[in-house]
């Protein structure tokens, strides 16, 4: 294991950032750490690097219990959110400090920066200065620094949070290679889940200081193990039911709910590929229109109000659109092929899951 | 891109504030007033000084500076100086330090405390160590009865000159290091740095010209203080004058040309100080200015 985490948790003051979390990182991994702002991510690395003392808890890195060793000597390579560069360094120098502290030889430090400057698409701009660089490459110059030692970690705080869309998409691309060549074990942080899903072999999930789940973007997107983890990972279609005479309903949809008391309130969720589309209005049981079609590149996402006014999320490839000859306003049928039974009883929604109640159209809905 | 941005924003701006612009007669009237002002009210005088001071000529300017107690006073002058100047560095740079980098309690008091010496009267300054150390003053006597000089001697000029000068570092560095943040000196401390090496690459440079600038202001003050020395000083000739202290007694003993001599040589101070300050302005703007230029050129 490259660095586990355990039981660890942090108190600012009375409140508690991170609570009892507990998880590994293998050797060579890409990792991310997802979640919403205030989660608690951002605090979980900083603990890792040593730029903040866990309340309680233990931290390894390859097995060396780091609690109490300094940062100086845990021999990672921390990205900062706003890259930090050292404004008054060239690059060549940015890139350099590290191994200018550690006393490398001259020879030495110039093969490394000219090494990473290559590996980095870098060449040419050794001597510029931070502020003449642009936002993606101030990143590269940033991770350059943080890699030059040769760390035995790679720690990215919101890597991508600072560059615009398009860049951020190129960057992605370019981490997933760049991880490839070197292999040094990476965690980054992010509230993209969309760039989480994307980047990462594998996914870790906070909320509020709590870790919620583990596992590889299909796992979390598949089988997320709370309501937390399914409405937060990609688009669902959330209702909320009542059981009557053994089944749920919320105006005219039913499902069967053989086992429930009458007055029992349900919520499920459903991915929008669980909702299918006829043109036949008398193939499916339910009847709906379609109010409007977004183009997310092959995917479209269909938006179906029904009659009682209620409206349900559905997607399909441009193909099948074109064969159903569907366009926005026309009736269809519909119906619902799978659910998962969210919370029962009263369960109250999260704050934060309100917040995020509808997630922009994502990559995530395309896997 | 951002390069492109800037120019066109820039030209922008030079149009609009043609548009704006005063009329032709509006435009010279304002700006011989202000050249008017400043040539009776600065520049005469301060050429008055240098003219009074060569007067009867050149030999009669060094014989001046030569003699003893105007000498006695520069030396003085000098050495006040070179005590309080790098004292108000390492005060001014741990202070704004604690206040750019650090919350803690007490944190405005600190701020409001430093902008004191700016709201009170020199004399005042002067008065407030007089009080403390004086024979009158709360530890007077103990001074005195383990005989130790404070008021009316070295100590208590460094004293009063610190007191006055004791903004200036700090308010120079304040806003540079609060601007800066702390996620340098992190980044550095990931990357291996310990505090001195920290301080000493990342921070040092990042604030270097805002310091030299508030030393330069520092000394230029120190240097020129009149007010809260004279009161702590007691005008002991050959001993306590400084060079402010020593032209006013000239200038009172009707020894005019002497008085300009010596107010001369502290005029040429303020000048240099005027010239390095301008110098420092003009580098980094020239610094950024070249900066941008290679950013242009590269997109």
């Amino acid at each position: 294991m490259s660095i586990e985490v355990k039981n660890v948790s942090k108190k600012f003051g009375e409140v508690a950032a991170v609570n009892n979390v507990n998880f590994s990182v293998r050797e060579g991994e890409l990792m991310a750490l997802l979640g919403p702002s205030g989660g608690g991510k951002t605090t979980v690395l900083r603990m890792i690097a040593g730029l903040e003392m866990p309340s309680e808890g233990d931290i390894f890195i390859r097995g060396e219990r780091v609690n109490d060793i300094a940062i100086q000597k845990r021999n990672i390579g921390f990205v900062f959110q706003n890259y930090a560069l050292f404004k008054n360094m060239t690059v060549f120098k940015n890139i350099a400090f590290g191994l200018k502290i550690k006393k490398w030889k001259k020879a030495d430090i110039q093969a490394r920066v000219i090494e990473l400057l290559k590996l980095l698409g870098l060449e040419g701009l050794e001597k510029r200065y931070p502020h003449q660089l642009s936002g993606g490459q101030r990143q590269r110059v940033a991770i350059a620094r943080a890699l030059a030692p040769k760390p035995s970690v790679l720690l990215l705080d919101e890597p991508f949070g600072a560059v615009d869309a398009k860049i951020r998409q190129e960057l992605r691309e370019w981490l997933v290679h760049l991880h490839q060549d070197l292999n040094v074990t990476t965690l980054f942080v992010t509230h993209d889940q969309e760039e989480a899903m994307e980047v990462s072999d594998r996914i870790v999930i906070f909320s509020r200081g709590n870790l919620e789940q583990i596992g590889s973007p299909r796992e979390v997107y598949d089988h997320p193990t709370n309501e937390f983890v399914a409405r937060f990972i990609g688009v669902m279609n959330v209702l909320e039911l009542e059981v009557r005479d053994g089944l749920a309903k919320v105006k005219e949809l039913e499902f069967p709910a053989p086992n429930e008391p009458d007055g029992q309130r349900i919520r499920i969720g459903f991915r929008p590929h669980a909702v299918q589309i006829s043109n036949d209005l008398t193939e499916f049981r339910y009847q709906a229109v379609l109010r409007r079609t977004y183009f997310l590149g092959i995917m479209l996402r269909l938006e179906l109000e029904l009659p009682s006014g209620l409206t349900l999320r559905s997607r399909m490839t441009k193909e099948e659109y074109a064969q159903l000859g569907l366009e926005d306003g026309r009736r269809v049928s519909f119906q619902i092929r799978q659910y998962r039974v969210l919370a029962r009883e009263n369960a109250l929604l999260p704050e934060e899951l309100q917040a995020i109640y509808e997630p922009p159209p994502t990559i995530a809905e395309n896997i | 891109m951002a390069g492109i941005t800037k120019t066109h924003f820039s030209s922008e701006q030079k149009a609009s504030r043609r548009g704006t612009e005063e009329s032709p007669v509006a435009k010279w009237v304002l700006i011989s007033i202000g050249m008017a002002f400043a040539l009776t009210f600065l520049l005469l005088p301060l050429v008055n000084v240098f003219f009074q001071a060569f007067e009867k000529g050149w030999s009669f300017f060094f014989g001046a500076l030569k003699d003893p107690d105007s000498w006695s006073a520069i030396r003085l002058t000098l050495t006040i100086a070179a005590i309080s100047v790098p004292l108000n560095v390492v005060f001014g740079l741990a202070a704004s330090w604690a206040i750019a980098k650090f919350e803690f309690r007490g944190k405005s008091i600190l701020i409001t405390l430093i902008d004191l010496p700016f709201a009170v009267s020199p004399v005042v300054s002067g008065l407030i160590f007089v009080l403390m150390f004086g024979l009158q003053g709360y530890f007077g006597r103990w001074l005195d009865d383990h005989d130790i000089k404070i008021i009316f001697a070295v100590p208590g000029i460094v004293m009063a000159t610190v007191f006055v000068t004791f903004p200036f570092v700090a308010r120079e560095l304040i806003p540079i290091m609060q601007a800066t943040g702390a996620e340098q000196e992190q980044a550095a401390l990931t990357l291996g740095a310990n505090g001195w090496q920290t301080f000493w690459y990342v921070t040092l440079p990042s604030v270097k010209w805002g310091l030299l600038y508030g030393v330069i202001l520092c000394n230029a003050r120190a240097m020129g203080e009149f007010g809260a020395v004279s009161v702590v000083s007691g005008h002991i000739t050959g001993q306590t004058d400084t060079m402010p202290l020593r032209v006013e007694k000239l200038y009172n003993e009707y020894n005019g040309t002497a008085a300009f001599a010596v107010a001369s040589l502290l005029a040429l101070l303020a000048l240099l100080t005027l010239g390095v300050k301008t110098f420092i302005e003009w580098k980094t703007q020239r610094n950024y200015e070249l900066a941008q230029r290679a950013t242009d050129e590269q997109k």
